[in-house]
């Protein structure tokens, strides 16, 4: 395992307010070069909400976001995109009208570090072939099952050589032995030293491979620190079980 | 105050036809883009009427909208249900009601051309009027207090009964209506149904003070379409003070500028809207 | 850059110098027929350009066209300014005009835009009329030329082919690909890195060049121009029905669907002049009722049923 590094992102005093209700309050954190961070809490805690701020999905009410300083809260999703945030999403979005090569070339094209033409695909081919779908090249995107179709999506994700890689409920729907290969595929990544937010919900994914674990109820932070930690903390506990 | 008076009386006038194609867009999710030949139509049966058989307008109208109930409802199912049900997503049946009602609308265009291809000039109520120390035509003050009676009813039967809030409800969220038993097919057709009449009882009030013919139709969409985006889509109320305020604007350039120039102080409306409140005068941002 | 992308190119080049040859055998009445649908192809083709990918149902052709001819009519008979001069200015206003259109609605749902558009040449037309009223006096624009019907049909067979061109190298550029991309999925687009308004301006200023473009090289055939001549709304529907029964998923597909409308709609003005609305109207509900994905659609089709 890598060491965690320096300060990349930064996030203060994040607040959305849809209408009256308030969806992320005055969340405070940081993330560190080279760690993985598990966002979890609760159905409805404003998880899938603060990742879309950070992806730029739509402007933060109030508070910022920095990634080496910059600022990023308030800008355009495509430009966040630029700076190097890329992500995945809750319910798998690959790019049907496209080839398994395209749609990972759509990913290194515009974003972070760009490709194109030849060089880029043959990224593509090897981002590919490293994350398990070698063999699936020429196939249409819509005959791919289901993992491997949130296989593809990490691939597009990976494309853009991210500083920061947001990871939605990336194991979500998997059965046993896919979560297994899941879980695996994250590992690798995440000793290569990339920095993921990993929003999730699965516990032996978050015990395996969190380095610490920020932990939201009603959109606000109620803890934060290793995963053993904050697990057996009663107002955790309290949080996903309920008052009784 | 001259243009204050006249602007909200042409103002009142176009927020029935507002009114009319919110219910079509707002609720059915049709742009009907053919909305103002179906104002035209009410308008072509005003005159016809009027020349032929001295009938006054507000009698047609009164005949004109049960009968514009039942060619739109027809419409819909005829023609526009087959898309809806074609169309896989949302922005497919945005362009195949486009195109389709954009085909419908020179249709009808051509066949009133083929009925009566000169202006359709005709005299009613032209007195004059006087109504807070102005002077106006008769017929507009008429036409207003008209458009009001049906306008405030509208509001009310949307507000208050049963098939009024279903009607709301498909506005706001379709898929969610339908989980609580709307039958939203049917709601869909009554609502583009009822916009239709509505539409053509506002071509007829429109016809006794403005000299209309018969390809004159998308001018009219054109403006119940800024007014609706400018009062917000499914929103009622917006569209009416939003009406009110196009009326009061154009009657002021035409006044002070030129009457050529309202289209253009439409769009120049228009223009501010969808740069600084797309989602409407009164809309909440969306997310 | 695979072969059958040459291929393509290769066919449309020899397409070309075919067409070039037309004026040579023919004169009088088949050559202005000629004249009006190699406007229309070039019309269409730059219409595909933008609302092929993007699937926005662009009524702004007439407005684009009418700047085109509009100035340079103005530009020659108000300030004695060359042809050519205008012809190298004109459209420039209409990619400023596509920039302003584009920047107000495409950030936003198809819907605005095609609302926007729909009135455009008309308001445009209401507020040339009433400054050249009020500031200018109404005099009568005169474009008056050396041209002939076949050095119009020349200017036009190279402003198609370089749309046509251009088009080819977008759809293999990064540009194509965010389009694409974009039709696929506008959300994820944006997460990808890409500034999918910008994208979509930069395609609709392209068209609304070459669109100005065709208005300025048909102006000496009018010679004569007035606002309500080049600002024509129905110019933009006839642009959409060519397009769309051609079908707009290929670049190819708009000249498929000129050729045979525009003899179509030649019969239908000489035998019906006072119904040409109504048959306007016609062969929109045919369209969409019948051949929503046209010519193209339905040659595919075929060809998929006889593969497999």
């Amino acid at each position: 395992m890598t060491k965690p590094g320096r300060t990349l992102l930064k996030v203060q005093g994040l607040t959305k307010r849809f209408g009256g209700l308030v969806a992320v309050n005055n969340m405070t954190f940081d993330v560190h070069e080279h760690e993985v961070l598990g966002l979890i809490g609760p159905n409805g805690s404003g998880k899938t909400t603060t990742m879309n701020l950070i992806s730029g999905a739509f402007p933060p009410s109030d508070g910022s976001i920095t990634m080496n300083g910059q600022r990023l809260s308030g800008l355009a999703a495509h430009q966040i995109a630029r700076r190097g945030v890329s992500r995945t999403f809750q319910l798998v979005r690959v790019l049907p009208g496209l080839s398994l090569v395209d749609n990972v070339v759509a990913g290194a094209a515009f974003g972070y570090r760009k490709r194109w033409g030849a060089e880029a695909e043959q990224f593509a081919r090897g981002l590919l072939e490293r994350i398990g779908l070698g063999d699936h090249m020429h196939l249409p995107v819509g005959s791919l099952t289901y993992i491997d179709q949130k296989r593809l999506e990490l691939a597009r994700a990976l494309a853009g050589e991210p500083e920061v890689l947001l990871l939605d409920e990336w194991l979500a729907g998997l059965n046993p032995t896919e979560l297994q290969e899941g879980i695996d595929l994250i590992a690798e990544l995440r000793r290569e030293g990339r920095t993921i937010i990993l929003v999730e919900h699965v516990m032996d994914a978050i015990r395996s491979l969190c380095d610490r674990c920020v932990v939201m109820n009603s959109g606000a932070k109620i803890a934060e620190g290793t995963p053993r930690d904050v697990l057996s903390d009663p107002e955790v506990i309290r949080a996903y079980l309920g008052d009784e | 105050m001259d243009i204050l008076v006249s602007g909200l009386l042409l103002g009142g006038t176009y927020a029935l036809v507002a009114m009319g194609l919110n219910l079509q867009y707002g609720v059915a999710r049709i742009m009907n883009l053919a909305s103002g030949e179906m104002l035209v139509l009410g308008a072509l049966a005003a005159f016809w009427l009027f020349t032929t058989a001295q009938l006054s307008p507000v009698l047609t109208m009164i005949m004109v909208a049960p009968l514009a109930f039942i060619g739109n409802w027809l419409i819909y199912q005829l023609l526009l249900r087959p898309l809806v049900k074609r169309a896989k997503n949302q922005g497919q049946l945005e362009v195949d009601s486009i195109l389709a009602t954009f085909g419908m609308s020179f249709a009808l265009v051509g066949i009133m051309v083929a009925i009566h291809g000169e202006y359709f000039t005709y005299s009613y109520l032209a007195n004059p009027f006087e109504i807070l120390g102005t002077t106006v035509a008769l017929n507009r003050f008429v036409a207003f207090v008209v458009a009001l009676i049906i306008g405030v009813t509208l509001v009310l039967w949307l507000n208050f009964t049963r098939p009024g809030t279903a009607v709301r409800a498909v506005s706001v969220n379709t898929e969610a209506a339908k989980l609580v038993g709307i039958n939203v097919p049917r709601i869909s057709a009554l609502s583009f149904a009822l916009g239709g009449a509505v539409t053509a009882a506002g071509g007829t009030l429109i016809s006794t003070f403005i000299t209309l013919d018969a390809s004159v139709g998308v001018i009219f969409t054109m403006k119940a379409l800024i007014i609706v985006i400018m009062g917000g889509v499914g929103d009622m109320r917006g569209s009416i003070i939003a009406a009110l305020l196009l009326g009061l604007v154009e009657t002021a350039v035409a006044t002070l500028i030129d009457p050529g120039l309202t289209l253009v102080s439409a769009y120049l409306i228009f223009l501010g809207i969808l740069l600084f409140r797309p989602q409407g005068l009164f809309g909440k941002r969306a997310t | 850059m695979t072969g059958s992308g040459w291929k393509e190119i290769g066919l449309a080049a020899g397409l070309v110098i075919l067409a070039a040859f037309v004026p040579l055998v023919t004169d009088g009445y088949w050559l202005s027929i000629a004249v009006t649908a190699m406007m229309y192809i070039a019309l269409a083709t730059a219409w595909t350009l933008f609302s092929g990918p993007t699937h926005y149902i662009s009524l702004a052709t007439g407005a684009f066209f009418g700047i085109g001819g509009y100035l340079v009519a103005t530009g020659m008979s108000d300030y004695d300014i060359s042809f050519w001069v205008m012809a190298a200015v004109a459209p420039f206003v209409a990619v400023v005009l596509a920039a302003i259109v584009g920047a107000a609605t495409l950030r936003l749902s198809g819907i605005y835009f095609v609302i926007f558009t729909l009135g455009l040449a008309e308001m445009i037309r209401g507020l040339v009329s009433w400054v050249q009223n009020n500031f200018l006096g109404s005099r009568g624009l005169y474009v008056l030329t050396d041209f002939t019907e076949a050095h119009i049909y020349w200017m036009l067979l190279i402003i198609a082919a370089v749309v046509y061109l251009i088009g080819w190298l977008i759809e293999r550029s990064r540009l194509g690909f965010a389009m694409k991309i974009i039709g696929n999925d506008e959300g994820v687009a944006k997460h990808l890195g890409i500034n999918t308004a910008a994208a979509k301006v930069a395609l609709f200023m392209i068209t609304g060049y070459f669109t100005a473009l065709v208005g300025v090289v048909i102006a000496p055939r009018y010679s004569y121009i007035e606002p309500n001549l080049v600002f024509s709304p129905e110019l933009s529907f006839l642009v959409v029905i060519m397009a769309l029964l051609g079908g707009t998923q290929r670049l190819w597909g708009p000249i498929v669907g000129v050729i045979p409308f525009t003899l179509i709609w030649e019969t239908i003005s000489v035998s019906f002049p006072n119904a040409t609305t109504f048959y306007l109207g016609l062969s929109f509900l045919l369209i969409v009722y019948f051949i929503p994905n046209g010519f193209v659609g339905l040659v595919e089709k075929l060809a998929r049923r006889r593969q497999g």
